[in-house]
């Protein structure tokens, strides 16, 4: 399996996104930069979070733009697989690889924590090796990670097992007082229409190794890996 | 528009002395154009000369086998083996936070950042350090939120995780917060880059962003006292652009990694002036500049104005000859100016031009390293005897049980989640230790090593006795350092005080001074780095001295570190040091019966130095389970924090002899060299017997248990709290503030 991460010029988790597959599973990570137009045979895109352009304009609005979203897009088209993490996940959400939109958090700050994920399906790649029901810790930091979607956007995604992890408690508990930035329905992360897109505001790759205080962030590449192999 | 005609009149407005304005005219042999007069005004400034503070800066303990760079350029730098360094500096944005807080205080992480990333390292971590006026001044909710929003969002934005830090409140601070912002950056022991003008005929570039009006005279700002015509001074203040400095630090280090710098600066105070002047100064050269190559903003700036703004994220650099277009290929590609505005000559003089005309020439040597320096009178202040008089009989008694919550609900102690969930903790991936632990801990990647920091400094201490609170404060960051089992290395200062024409600030400041110095010499920690801002008064009221101290330690094992947290009930408690049952200055006193008195507790060196060893031996060899430094509120919050910090399910069966001590001073005295330590059941003998061997008095002083923090003292009950009071109370103490 190839892996690819897009750096975009604010992209601040790209090292972070750089390092993940060569630590979880040993495999090089390709860097593409945000002007190229070819993603050079990668399986798996990595969209990287950060504030891409300051997010002076929407979060996401200005990387959607350039020219190696052209490229993203036709590979997902094609059934490539794509993790937006974080910033990622709202410029897949700016280019309409994924339907809604993240909203200034509730609290109307930026949120830094540790937050517990339940996986809600295990029919993606990205989950399939994790299994439905599981908590995940990792943390999340962003100002605007309040997903939302309209009614319909959101029954349909439901409806199509889409909801890839919600914010809960400790226990797994669905609770406001654990879903930090207000997000609809408590949805942390979703997947595309054909489940080869994920898009999630939580930072798996900030908690790959124990010595940074979990490592449940591993599992989502690990399960990519396994359900390639398969493939 | 033409310049104004230079008199001494407008030498006087500029903040020079009639003495500083005979110096100027004897300098150049004539009176000064108008671009000249203001690069004397800033480079001569407190802020950029340390006029008053040079003379006893030298003071300082600087060198030290693991030192690479001392103070005296953008940041300090030291080995920590591997073929690694840690570069670091600490720095006050005080003034320009209290006129625009968040402008203010972003811009002063932006300033760090770059003051670490131009000496060739990657920032890796910030600490802040914020004071701030009484809770419930009505300005303090208004400036601590947009403080933190401002300081989040420029970490936040750039990618640097924000890993540690103090929040302080005190009436002191009502009219002058501050802001101390520390950033350490990684870099290779062999790739330091320094601020050298060097090499007649190299280029000099200008780069980043372009310049403006902002910030003009900042430098000039933050050299005065303030009063309430100060909020006119808001167009002073710099607007910061993390986006741009993300783009600057990426272009720069991709720059420094092949061989195209001969020298490189920041442009922070003072802009484009100091940054010139300060190149050539270090390298015994000349510089010659075109001010209309300088990439402007708007249009119609004058030559002044150009040689003054403090615009944010710009950097100047001289650059091997030849190799201009390589700079400027890697900046276009990050999307940002570079551009030649000059060379480096051999005339030791500073020759700036403006469409040909020759606007300033200055000698450059007497104007920057040259700069004027005062022995400044001192004078113990008034009434410090009184104060530190204190009949601790006196005091009426109190329940422990209140006393605690009391304590713990107090904005000096309480959580600081409010603050801390606005910054990024964990980008980067290497914060093993964030907010909340003694010492922010952050794994060198590649290595088995971390780095240590921690930021401290008990004002009240320090205005009761600046002496002993300048040694108290660097003996707390080093044991915090130690806490988390690193060995502390090195430090950098941030040295607030009030306005030093007058004798009183100076004498606390300079016993500020001795007291650091003579810490920091018996800790084998050198200063490396710091920065000095007088002038913190508003309406003639100066704050308490606060010197903060930054200290960085080395943690050789990640694997073998301590953190507070209680771990397993039946653990036992093992209190470190010894206990005298100390007052003066404590937070009791403050919380309980809002007392500033008392002397702060004395501190013995030597004793401080075994206990910090003890601290890194027990950690080493895996014999203690926890770590807490005790301290600011003293034995009894050390133990409830120890509980708190393992998620409220854990406190403490504690029994205590008072030993003759009342139980404030039993439970609440603050004597210094004091650590909480755990040990599993049966292991405290291990650091007992360790204890023992290393001279450090070590006493079983009760047990980890679930959910109540029980203390008998003398075999009698006198406190009993469920850990969920006690973190309710500590959770909602900013809330009164923040909302």
């Amino acid at each position: 399996m190839k892996v690819a991460v897009v750096r975009f010029w604010g992209s601040n988790c790209d090292h972070d996104a750089i390092e993940w597959a060569p630590r979880v599973l040993g495999l090089a990570s390709e860097v593409i930069w945000y002007e190229e137009r070819e993603l050079r045979g990668a399986d798996l895109v990595v969209l990287p979070g950060g504030f891409s352009y300051g997010d002076y304009l929407r979060p996401g609005a200005m990387a959607a733009r350039t020219p190696v979203m052209e490229a993203v897009i036709a590979h997902a088209r094609r059934g490539g697989l794509v993790i937006g993490i974080c910033n990622g996940f709202q410029v897949l959400c700016e280019v309409g690889l994924l339907p809604g939109a993240l909203l200034r958090n509730q609290t109307l700050t930026f949120l830094h924590q540790e937050v517990v994920l339940r996986c809600e399906t295990a029919g993606s790649p990205f989950t399939a090796g994790i299994g439905k029901g599981r908590l995940l810790r990792m943390p999340i930091a962003h100002g605007d990670g309040n997903y939302f979607a309209d009614a319909a956007t959101l029954s349909r995604l439901k409806d199509e097992d889409r909801v890839a992890f919600r914010y809960v408690d400790a226990e797994g508990g669905l609770d406001p007082a654990h879903n930090p930035n207000g997000s609809l329905d408590a949805i942390a992360g979703i997947l595309s229409e054909g489940r080869n897109v994920l898009g999630m505001m939580p930072h798996p790759e900030r908690a790959s190794e124990a010595l940074l205080g979990s490592s449940d962030g591993a599992e989502i590449l690990q399960s990519v890996l396994g359900s390639f192999q398969r493939a | 528009m033409a310049d104004p005609k230079v008199t001494r009149a407008l030498a006087l407005q500029h903040g020079l002395t009639d003495e500083e304005w005979e110096k100027a005219l004897s300098i150049l042999g004539r009176t000064p154009s108008y671009p000249e007069l203001g690069i004397f005004s800033v480079m001569w400034s407190e802020h950029c000369s340390y006029k008053s503070s040079r003379v006893h800066l030298r003071r300082f303990p600087t060198k030290g086998p693991r030192v690479l760079q001392g103070p005296g350029e953008n940041a300090g730098v030291v080995d920590i083996g591997d073929g690694w360094a840690v570069c670091f500096k600490m720095e006050s944005h005080n003034h320009p936070s209290y006129i625009e807080p968040y402008q203010g205080a972003a811009t002063g992480v932006g300033g760090i950042l770059r003051d670490v990333f131009t000496m060739g390292a990657r920032p890796i971590a910030n600490l802040n350090g914020l004071f701030f006026g009484r809770p419930d001044h009505p300005k303090t909710a208004h400036l601590m939120k947009g403080v933190v929003a401002g300081i989040g969002d420029y970490g936040n934005c750039i990618g640097v995780p924000t890993v540690g830090g103090q929040v302080t409140f005190n009436p002191c601070y009502d009219g002058n917060i501050l802001v101390n912002a520390f950033t350490l950056g990684l870099l290779r022991a062999d790739k330091i880059f320094r601020g050298y003008a060097s090499g007649v005929g190299n280029p000099v570039l200008y780069v980043g962003s372009k310049t403006g009006r902002d910030g003009i005279h900042g430098a000039t700002m933050a050299s005065a006292e303030f009063s309430e015509a100060t909020e006119e001074k808001r167009p002073t203040v710099q607007v910061g652009d993390p986006f741009t400095e993300k783009l600057l630090l990426e272009a720069c280090l991709e720059l420094m990694a092949e061989d195209v710098i001969v020298g490189i600066q920041d442009m922070g105070a003072a802009g484009l002036t100091s940054s010139s002047f300060e190149m050539a100064g270090r390298a015994g050269s000349g510089i010659r500049l075109d001010l209309d190559r300088v990439p402007m903003r708007e249009s119609g700036m004058t030559p002044y104005e150009i040689l003054l703004s403090e615009s944010q994220e710009r950097m100047l650099i001289v650059a091997e000859q030849g190799r201009e277009a390589r700079v400027r290929e890697i900046f276009h590609r990050w999307g940002l100016d570079a551009v030649a505005i000059g060379e480096v000559t051999d005339t030791g003089r500073a020759e700036i031009f403006w469409h040909g005309e020759r606007v300033v020439d200055m000698p450059v040597g007497p104007v920057s390293d040259q700069a004027p320096a005062y022995e400044r009178p001192m004078r113990e202040p008034a009434g410090l005897q009184s104060r530190t008089a204190l009949d601790v009989a006196s005091l009426p008694p109190v329940a422990p049980a209140a006393a605690l919550l009391a304590l713990m609900g107090h904005p000096d102690l309480c959580s600081r989640r409010w603050v801390t969930t606005q910054y990024d903790q964990t980008v980067r991936t290497n914060t093993v230790l964030g907010p909340g632990a003694d010492a922010a801990l952050v794994r060198i990647k590649g290595t088995t090593k971390a780095v240590a920091m921690s930021l401290d400094v008990n004002p009240r201490y320090c205005k009761l006795d600046p002496f002993e609170g300048g040694r108290l404060a660097v003996a707390e960051s080093a044991r915090n350092v130690a806490c988390v089992g690193a060995k502390p290395l090195a430090l950098t200062d941030c040295l607030n005080f009030g306005n030093p024409e007058k004798p009183e600030v100076m004498w606390e400041f300079a016993r500020s001074v001795d007291g650091i110095s003579e810490a920091a010499a018996a800790m084998e920690t050198p200063v490396v780095s710091g920065n000095v801002s007088f002038y913190n008064e508003t309406n003639g009221v100066g704050i308490h001295p606060t010197p903060t101290i930054g200290m960085v330690g080395l943690l050789e094992e990640v694997d073998a570190r301590l953190d507070p947290a209680f771990k397993e009930p039946g653990d036992a408690i093992v209190l470190l040091g010894e206990t005298f049952g100390h007052l003066g200055g404590s937070a009791a006193l403050w919380v309980l019966f809002g007392l500033e008195a008392g002397s702060p507790p004395s501190l013995d060196l030597s004793a401080e130095l075994r206990l910090i060893a003890l601290l890194q031996e027990l950690a080493a060899h895996g014999l203690a389970r926890s770590a807490h430094d005790c301290s600011e509120g003293g034995l009894l919050v050390t133990v409830a924090e120890c509980g708190l910090a393992s998620g409220s399910t854990l406190g403490a069966d504690l029994s205590l002899a008072t030993r003759g001590l009342s139980p404030l001073a039993r439970l609440f005295g603050e004597d210094a060299s004091r650590a909480v330590v755990t040990a599993p059941r049966g292991g405290e003998q291990g650091v007992l017997e360790t204890a023992a061997r290393l001279n450090v008095p070590a006493a079983v002083i009760g047990t980890v248990r679930r959910e109540r923090l029980v203390v008998r003292l003398d075999g009698n009950p006198a406190a009993d709290l469920s850990m969920a009071q006690l973190r309710a109370a500590w959770e909602n103490g900013l809330r009164p503030i923040v909302g």
